[in-house]
């Protein structure tokens, strides 16, 4: 993976840069000492690193409107930084660009329970803005595992995903407003607290636009009454392919559970070995499903999704009897991730989606490839949704299995792609996937994304290196190609 | 010569549209043109002699049929010509459903029907919008071509999907102004076991809101929450509840039947102090949601209307502003984030200056002129005017799929 040459014009210009930054920004804001940014210098994808020319924290809508508007005009690159736990490199410095930090951008503005909406700064955390709520009953429902870290605004960037978000949505759904500033320097806004935006679906495009696009200031997010009860059923199957079918026949069934996610044996193994929550261990896979609602409703589908489960030929199956049963039953795949981290020095998080009823072909590829690349993988999914986790472990210090693990990683996606599913469910094409685009995408359908950055951002300051393999100049891409003639096609019907 | 062009493919309207390109002559996209009376007329193009040329028509309505269903991954994909109607068939055969409730528009423009990429290009949205989201959120993957004549794709078949920039929603409700969709994808769901509506009378409009605002703040899950003043409610179709002396206010609730009795138990218990709360069954309760998403009310005549999106709680407050400067009636969805405004009078403007100043000072929010004669949607702004900033955007982002104003030239704003 190589990114963008740097540019040493640029970094010869470093002192005068800082300088002029400090016009509009107040000099502690501004980060330009060697040790101090080393913190910047990777995110959650810490494989890559690089250290930036600077880090600037603004604190103001006006600071972020002078900064860009002096780097497009400088011709200086940015690169737009939440909490920095992207998995695929989103966050990723440039050596000869600015990190624009949004931590300070962290208060709650207004919360109209009414209009159940609430606007936030950019740097808000996801789960402070559930905590602020919980009071009058109400949540944010998108709710990436990542969420006491995370920021909102990384949120909309990424259109980050949670275990909630079969039945309540992604980031993109769960927004109403934004504020932003373009490359330019321009603010603009867009939505607001009513429920259609107008004209083109900015909002949309916008949310995981990846940083590219405009530095985010300002959220309106939709809250949600939380639901008066949740129930979750944990179910040991033998095989994946029952607890598929299982998965299958519930939705089909006319039930959206609250979440539903599956692990396979390696996974519960690594799970219940970390957090001892009861997990079944002579099973192939594990079913997690959690039904939310009216207690009336939960009572019924638990009922009926056991029927489901036992006529799929479930080994075991449990329903929690209580609150603190049902956190048992979540903290084991909450954990997963570390539990993986405790068997291996390291592991590399795979982020694919699936159409659901090809998983059985998938995994069983998957483990074929673990042979061929000599490297164990264990697999948790958001199994609702066909979005496969496959936690592939390696050790960096033995040379070239990083290497190895990463083509592991390819070919998962590109396997992923081959049966009509795509590149990245919720982590983002970021530095990680962004050579593998051309698998999923035409030169045409890259070249009118790109046409779409260039519209906002001509100078290409904003976030380059990411999620585009190639990048063009927007002058080339803007051309017209003619096709000069008569009319083609005589024969065509016409009325 | 203005010919209507009928594509039996995606590679026929890939040449029409470069052959329009190459002679520069604009293209007025249609499915099944039953919502010509929605957005601006097609405005023609200044040739280069100072003359007007008058583009020609690309029907789609060739490319239609499910290519795709999949119910148990409550998936579907279809020709951006397939009829709604037939897609609803097919999903009911499965017990599932478009869960955003498409807005049957034709109807008021003395239509029948429509087109699947008529109904995605306008982003139609019915009474379910508070619960399930709008006809973009369930919008998967979208083919067409461009205005440069080119065949472009976005997302896919699955719902978790963040690879590339999400064109697919940038093209819903963009009125076929960036590319003619060829075939769309979208999220199905199970459509709900049962149904039943709440209803109160007599409520007047802000009081009503409250009642709406408190029903969907609680966890009962309410999927429909309308009022109708006495005027609209009078034009219902439904005897039981149409009434010339009383509003009517309504809420829905659905899904598994215990679910559904305790909900509405519930509910009623909320909603005691506003006033007596009836249940009305399953049958009437969609004849009559299926009356509100389709604007019934409103539907027979001919006069101007506004489809307003707000903020909630200031709908009754906008209404009432406008109708103290101007002779019209209104009703409410969304719980009051959507509202239907019918003028009584002419106005040379339809009433667009004052209706957007009102919104403009409450909160915000935008006015669609979704009904008037040509002649005055010619001349009003259609849709609500962006701010200077968005709608140099919006104008680059024209440029960055059809630089030429091939398609739909002036339909949503006279520079896009
Ligand atoms: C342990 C762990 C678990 C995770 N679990 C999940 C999960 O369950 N679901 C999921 O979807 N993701 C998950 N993630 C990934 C990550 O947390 C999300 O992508 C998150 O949204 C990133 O937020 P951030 O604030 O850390 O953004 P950063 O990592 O700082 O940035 C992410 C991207 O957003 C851009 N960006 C950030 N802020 C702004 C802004 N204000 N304006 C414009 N661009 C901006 C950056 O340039 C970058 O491209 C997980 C990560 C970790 C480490």
């Amino acid at each position: 993976m190589k990114m963008p040459e740097p540019d040493k014009a640029v970094i010869e210009r470093r002192e005068e840069i800082i300088s002029s930054l400090m016009k509009f920004v107040p000099s502690e804001s501004i980060i330009s000492e060697k040790k101090e940014l080393s913190v910047y210098e990777s995110d959650g994808l810490t494989a890559y690193r690089q250290v930036p020319m600077i880090v600037v924290l603004p604190e103001t809508v006006e600071q972020i409107s002078q900064v860009l508007s002096y780097c497009y005009n400088n011709n200086v690159k940015i690169v737009p930084r939440g909490a920095g736990t992207s998995l695929s490199g989103g966050a990723l410095p440039l050596a000869d660009g600015i990190t624009l930090g949004l931590g300070k951008f962290n208060k709650i503005l207004e919360i109209d329970y009414d209009n159940r909406c609430a606007r936030v700064q950019p740097g808000v955390t996801n789960l402070s803005i559930s905590e602020a709520v919980k009071g009058h009953g109400f949540y944010y429902a998108p709710d990436p595992s990542s969420q006491i870290a995370c920021t909102i605004g990384g949120n909309v960037a990424e259109n980050s995903g949670g275990v909630h978000c079969l039945k309540y949505g992604l980031t993109t759904n769960n927004i109403l407003g934004l504020q932003m500033v373009l490359p330019d320097g321009e603010i603009v806004s867009l939505g607001g607290k009513h429920m259609d935006s107008e004209g083109y679906d900015l909002l949309g495009l916008m949310t995981g636009s990846e940083g590219l696009l405009g530095i985010i200031t300002e959220v309106t997010v939709r809250i949600l009454s939380r639901p008066t009860s949740a129930n979750a059923l944990m179910i040991g199957f033998d095989s994946s392919e029952q607890a598929g079918k299982c998965v299958a026949n519930i939705i089909a069934d006319g039930i959206i559970p609250g979440g539903m996610e599956m692990m396979d044996g390696p996974a519960i193994e690594a799970a219940e070995a970390f957090v001892k929550v009861g997990y079944p261990l002579n099973v192939g896979a594990l079913l997690l499903v959690e039904l939310d609602g009216p207690f009336e409703e939960v009572n019924f589908l638990i009922d009926r999704v056991k029927e489901i489960a036992n006529s799929q030929g479930a080994v075991s199956l449990r329903v929690s009897r209580n609150e603190e049963e049902r956190e048992q039953f979540w903290a084991g795949r909450k954990a997963a991730f570390p539990a993986i981290g405790r068997l291996t020095p390291d592991y590399y998080c795979v982020d694919g989606t699936i159409p659901r009823s090809k998983l059985p072909e998938v995994l069983a590829r998957m483990s074929e490839l673990s042979k061929t690349y000599g490297l164990k993988v264990a697999n948790v999914f958001h199994a609702g949704d066909g979005n496969l986790h496959p936690l592939i472990m390696y050790d960096a210090n033995n040379p070239g299995e990083l290497e190895r693990a990463e083509n592991f990683g390819s070919d998962i996606l590109k396997l992923c792609v081959e049966v009509g599913g795509v590149l990245t469910g919720e982590h983002g094409v970021g530095v990680e996937k962004r050579d593998l685009m051309g698998v999923m995408f035409s030169e045409i359908d890259l070249n009118q994304q790109q046409r779409v950055k260039c519209a906002f951002d001509p100078h290409q300051i904003l976030n380059p290196g990411k999620v585009f393999p190639t990048l063009h100049r927007c002058a080339e891409l803007g051309r017209v190609h003619i096709h000069k003639g008569k009319m083609p096609f005589p024969d065509i019907p016409r009325f | 010569m203005t010919e209507v062009l009928k594509p039996s493919d995606s590679s026929q309207l890939e040449d029409m549209v470069k052959w329009a390109i190459a002679d520069d002559i604009p293209l007025e996209i249609v499915g099944l043109a039953t919502k010509r009376g929605l957005g601006r007329p097609i405005i023609g193009k200044q040739g280069n002699i100072g003359n007007l040329v008058i583009g020609h028509t690309i029907d789609l309505s060739s490319l239609s049929g499910v290519s795709l269903y999949e119910p148990d991954e409550l998936v579907l994909t279809a020709g951006a010509g397939t009829r709604v109607s037939d897609i609803e068939d097919l999903l009911e055969s499965e017990g599932q459903q478009l869960a955003f409730e498409p807005i049957h528009m034709a109807k008021l423009y003395g239509n029948e029907g429509g087109s699947l990429g008529g109904l995605i290009a306008c982003n139609l949205t019915g009474p379910r919008r508070i619960k399930a989201g709008a006809a973009r959120d369930h919008v998967l993957g979208i083919k067409g071509v461009s205005g440069r004549g080119e065949y472009i794709k976005s997302g896919g078949r699955v719902v978790k999907n963040v690879t590339g920039y999400d064109l697919s929603k940038l093209m819903t409700g963009s009125y076929g102004t960036l590319a003619a969709l060829t075939e769309i994808t979208l999220k199905v769901l199970p459509a709900p076991e049962n149904t039943s509506t709440l209803v109160i009378f007599g409520l007047d409009e802000k009081t009503a809101q409250r009642a709406l605002s408190t029903a969907i703040n609680s966890s009962h899950e309410v999927s429909g929450a309308a009022h109708l003043p006495a005027r609209s409610s009078s034009e219902l179709s439904l005897g039981d509840i149409r009434n010339e002396n009383s509003s009517v206010t309504a809420l829905r609730v659905e899904g598994f039947r215990p679910s559904v009795v305790a909900r509405c138990e519930s509910l009623i218990k909320l909603l005691k102090n506003f006033g007596a709360v009836e249940k009305i069954n399953k049958e009437n309760s969609i004849v009559f949601w299926k009356d509100v998403c389709d604007v019934g009310p409103y539907k027979e005549r001919k006069d101007p209307l506004w489809r307003m999106s707000v903020t909630p709680t200031m709908a009754p407050t906008i209404v009432e502003k406008i109708n103290s400067l101007i002779a019209g009636c209104a009703f409410y969805d969304w719980g009051g984030g959507l509202v239907w405004y019918k003028l009584d009078e002419y106005m040379s403007d339809s009433g667009a200056t004052i209706i957007r100043d009102v919104i403009n000072a409450n909160g915000g929010g935008h006015a669609t002129l979704v009904r008037a004669e040509d002649s005055i949607r010619s001349q009003t702004d259609v849709f609500h005017p962006q701010t200077l900033a968005l709608a140099k955007l919006t104008a680059r982002i024209k440029n960055s799929f059809d630089p030429q104003r091939i398609l739909n030239p002036g339909r949503m704003y006279l520079e896009v």
